[in-house]
């Protein structure tokens, strides 16, 4: 390497997609670069020219532009651009021009092809969109099959080991030293293969059996056998394994269906260590089904409140294993309906039984399964149609009263828009329900949606789950001959929009404008929800995660080929952006939002964004084609 | 700034007729050659001009007590700037290496030892400077050290026109009237050095003291100050000394 070139590869080395490169490749770069400087406000790439080479940003900034004239972003120290051109037919179709003073590096093509060819990881990186947003989710795909945690995970140490021939008192000695309450029994040789393996020294070995804690107790005290023994002769040769690879969950259906407390860990052959049934125990209060477990095991609204921790802690702890975002919102929205239901449990418990049948529905991101941490509580209440106001009202507006402040203690605090079942309007029979629905398709503007389209996502979390599939039915079968209401809905949809994308410490605006954070449901997530409830709508899909009525969506024709495979990795990203910055927030012991600030934004995880807007954006253009807002009203 | 000793000026009203004359006259055909590859005409638009960055570490100031250590060339026009091109050579000095110039230049006494004599590597380096427009940053250094080295092997000495991005800075900063009013009023005066004056063009901060480095630095400067001061059009013989 040629010490004068250090300077060029070690910017480089630093940037992404460089900084995954070999520094072979990076050498074969630096040595081939052009550079050239371009005063503030001169092109540096013009319309249609032919392009030989990707542009890399050595120091100033860049705007790069449709070939309309909009902007399309903004470029900072160590970005590249001009790769689309070069991957198609080499005439720029995103001119670009300084906007401050720049020194650009030229990486000539055949540099460029040769890194696209030997670097899988450049080459995801300088394909566009979907590629990159589709690795990505694939990545958290990937990580989400170790969700199911190994079993390896919860080894802390090598396991204590002794020959056969040692006596029942040296190796008790052994494990008091180790404080182990097991150890494993080796002997030289091999007669069966499932065991062997060669140590260090190339000796083999088997391992012939485990003796615990209570084996010295039933098979060494009871019998009365003498302290020198052989530890050989005791064991017993059922010999109950698992391969350090497994899942936790296998483990302790292993355990439980061979009623063994400790099962030794293998590495193919070689014991890596031992695992006890409390090892898994402790590692199961930690997670989410504990979680539920104990919600329903409290007795009071204080108790439950005392929990909220707990969900913090599930969450920051589902997040650093890689869950990925519909897992955490489904745990997270199972653990929200845990606490409705069993605050339900005690109003019906405290008032008496119900004077008529009921269904508690749950609306927005809980009626999804993508609750965050960060969650206000959306619910309403659908009564039988044999509901009488004078009659039966106190009793439900007390049982609402109970579950809204109960929740509100738990931290799912009061919904601002008051879409709440202690609110009358929303503590209504099935009829009346019925209604409000059919009127809302029937006469929409976009301003009496807009604080209806929540009702749109719609589940049942306690009670009569019939009451609720019977508007989803309605909704289903009305809303497709709707165009009317699809057109208000879209229209509304459009309200939110995300920005361009991120440049140095900010968040770039699609006007060019700059801010310090990006609030990522309004301009993310919540967009990406209205739309794909749009389409849901349309083709009458009664699912209500976001991902299933994609996966609905995708069996029409309503979208082009692929289209909802993009918007599910984008919205994946999204989602899973949000979360993590509110992991942080919460390990920095913040209270967490929905921010997010460009700084605390990776390099990496800034492109992916941006094209993720990119996506976004582009299917809101979509939205306002596709479900147009007709001139006039229709004829009835 | 550098304490170095006043030199005659050079100038040469005609570097054409002068550099036809020297091709005539010269015994040496490395020489021959250089001179015999004419330049471009004053009054070519310094668009079309190509040139090559050139940047030496010495050991010293004086050429007549110190030494050539490297030498540095990355051939350039206006629009791009060719490190494929670039060359590099460290040359022995063949006098001794003061302890503080090594450290500056990071240049070792083994690398020294190993290197080829200036001569070695001159009929190459004269071929790379042919035809070009030679630009440097200071050429009190650049020009009588190349001059002295050549003319103690050869017999004869080289001169001929350069681009010297110092003395650009110089006539922005140094010469104007703000300058002198800057001056009057006991200001410090503006730094024309490489480094701060390319921090005057947004360009990035590089190791310095590397010929090759250094000369890649001159080039990019070079294209900023015509990008800010001149114009692609601007002749030639408005640049260039």
């Amino acid at each position: 390497m040629d010490v004068e070139l250090l300077e060029i590869r070690q910017h480089m080395g630093r940037f992404p997609p460089f900084d995954g490169l070999s520094d072979d490749l990076l050498d074969a770069i630096a040595e081939q670069v052009e550079v050239s400087y371009f005063k503030t406000g001169s092109s540096i790439l013009t319309l249609n020219e032919m392009l030989n080479d990707l542009c890399y940003i050595r120091s100033g900034a860049v705007e790069v532009y449709r070939s309309q004239g909009e902007l399309y972003n903004r470029l900072g120290e160590g970005d590249i651009f001009g790769h689309f051109s070069l991957l198609r037919n080499h005439k720029v179709r995103f001119p670009a021009q300084a906007i401050e003073d720049t020194l650009i590096y030229f990486i000539p093509k055949a540099v460029f092809l040769r890194l696209c060819e030997e670097d899988d990881h450049f080459a995801d990186f300088v394909e566009l969109e979907r590629p990159r947003l589709e690795s990505a989710a694939e990545q958290q795909k990937k990580s989400n099959d170790m969700m199911v945690t190994r079993i390896r995970k919860l080894l802390t140490r090598y396991p204590v080991m002794v020959e056969t021939s040692t006596s029942v008192q040296l190796a008790a000695q052994q494990m008091s030293e180790a404080q182990a309450s097991a150890l494993l029994v080796l002997k030289e040789g091999s007669d069966n293969p499932r065991y062997s393996f060669k140590d260090s020294e190339g000796q083999t070995w088997q391992m012939c059996g485990i003796l615990t804690d209570s084996d010295f107790r039933t098979r060494v005290v009871a019998e009365g056998l003498s302290p020198q023994t052989p530890v050989g002769e005791v064991i017993s040769s059922r010999l109950i394994t698992i391969q350090s690879d497994a899942s936790v969950y296998e483990a302790m259906l292993t355990m439980l269906r061979s009623n063994v407390h400790h099962l030794p860990v293998l590495y193919r052959q070689r014991p890596v260590g031992v695992v006890h049934l409390s090892d898994i125990i402790r590692y199961e209060t930690h997670s989410g089904l504990y979680l539920v477990s104990n919600i329903f095991n409290q007795s009071s609204a204080e108790g439950l409140a005392r929990l909220a921790p707990d969900v913090r802690a599930a969450f920051v702890r589902m997040v650093q294993e890689d869950a990925n975002s519909q897992m955490v919102g489904s745990a997270l929205s199972t653990i929200g309906r845990s606490f409705t239901q069993r605050l339900l449990e005690m109003a019906e418990a405290e008032l008496g039984p119900p004077p008529v049948p009921y269904c508690f529905m749950v609306n927005g991101s809980m009626a999804r399964n993508e609750q965050s941490i960060v969650t206000d509580q959306d619910n309403a209440l659908i009564l039988s149609d044999k509901f009488n106001p004078e009659e039966h009202d106190d009793y439900f507006y007390a049982l609402a009263k109970i579950v809204s402040d109960g929740l509100d203690a738990c931290g799912y605090t009061y919904c601002k828009g008051d879409v709440m079942a202690t609110n009358v309007q929303w503590r209504q029979p099935l009829s009346v329900w019925k209604g409000y629905f059919q009127d809302w398709m029937a006469n929409p503007t976009p301003e009496r949606l807009l604080h209806s389209s929540i009702f749109f996502d719609l589940d049942s979390c306690y009670g009569e789950d019939l009451y609720v599939e019977t508007l989803q039915d309605l909704i289903a079968e009305t809303a497709p001959k709707s165009p009317l209401f699809l057109a208000a809905m879209a229209r509304n949809a459009l309200n939110r929009t995300p920005p361009l994308g991120f440049f140095r410490t900010f968040v770039m605006e699609q006007d060019g404008k700059h801010n310090n954070s990006i609030n990522l449901k309004r301009r993310g997530t919540a967009p990406m929800v209205d739309l794909v409830r749009i389409h849901a709508l349309a083709c009458g899909s009664k699912a209500q995660n976001s991902f299933q009525r994609l996966n609905d969506i995708s069996k029409t024709q309503l979208l082009a080929t692929g289209m909802s495979d993009k918007l599910s990795y984008a919205f994946e990203f999204l989602c899973m952006s949000r979360i993590r910055h509110q992991m942080i927030d919460l390990q920095e012991d913040r209270l967490p939002d929905n921010n997010i600030e460009p700084e605390n934004v990776a390099d990496s995880e800034r492109h992916t964004l941006k094209d993720a807007f990119q996506v976004l954006s582009n299917a809101q253009k979509f939205l306002k084609f596709r479900y147009p807002m007709p001139a006039k009203r229709q004829g009835r | 700034m550098y304490g170095i000793r006043p030199r005659q000026k050079v100038t040469q009203a005609d570097w054409n007729g002068y550099m036809a004359q020297r091709a005539q006259e010269t015994g040496n055909s490395a020489i021959q050659q250089f001179f015999g590859t004419p330049l471009p005409d004053p009054d070519t638009p310094i668009s079309e001009v190509p040139m090559v960055a050139l940047d030496m570490e010495t050991t010293g100031l004086d050429e007549r007590r110190h030494a050539i250590v490297s030498i540095g060339l990355v051939p350039f026009t206006l629009n791009r700037i060719k490190l494929a091109e670039r060359r590099y050579w460290v040359v022995n000095p063949s006098r001794p290496l003061a302890e503080a110039s090594i450290t500056y230049h990071h240049i070792t006494h083994s690398e020294i030892a190993q290197a080829p004599d200036l001569d070695e590597i001159l009929d190459e380096l004269l071929a790379q400077l042919a035809g070009r427009l030679v630009v440097v940053h200071f050429r009190n250094i650049e020009r009588p050290f190349l001059d002295a080295a050549v003319n103690a092997r050869r017999g004869e000495g080289v001169l001929f026109p350069m681009i010297d991005t110092m003395s650009l800075e110089a006539r922005l900063h140094r010469q104007t009237l703000w300058a002198r009013f800057r001056r009057w009023l006991g200001r410090p005066p503006v730094s024309i050095r490489l480094h701060a004056s390319r921090e005057r063009y947004g360009l990035p901060i590089y190791q310095g003291h590397h010929a090759l480095v250094d000369a890649l630095a001159t080039a990019e400067l070079l294209q900023a100050q015509i990008a800010t001061h001149y114009r692609p059009e601007t002749p030639l013989k408005d640049i260039w000394c």
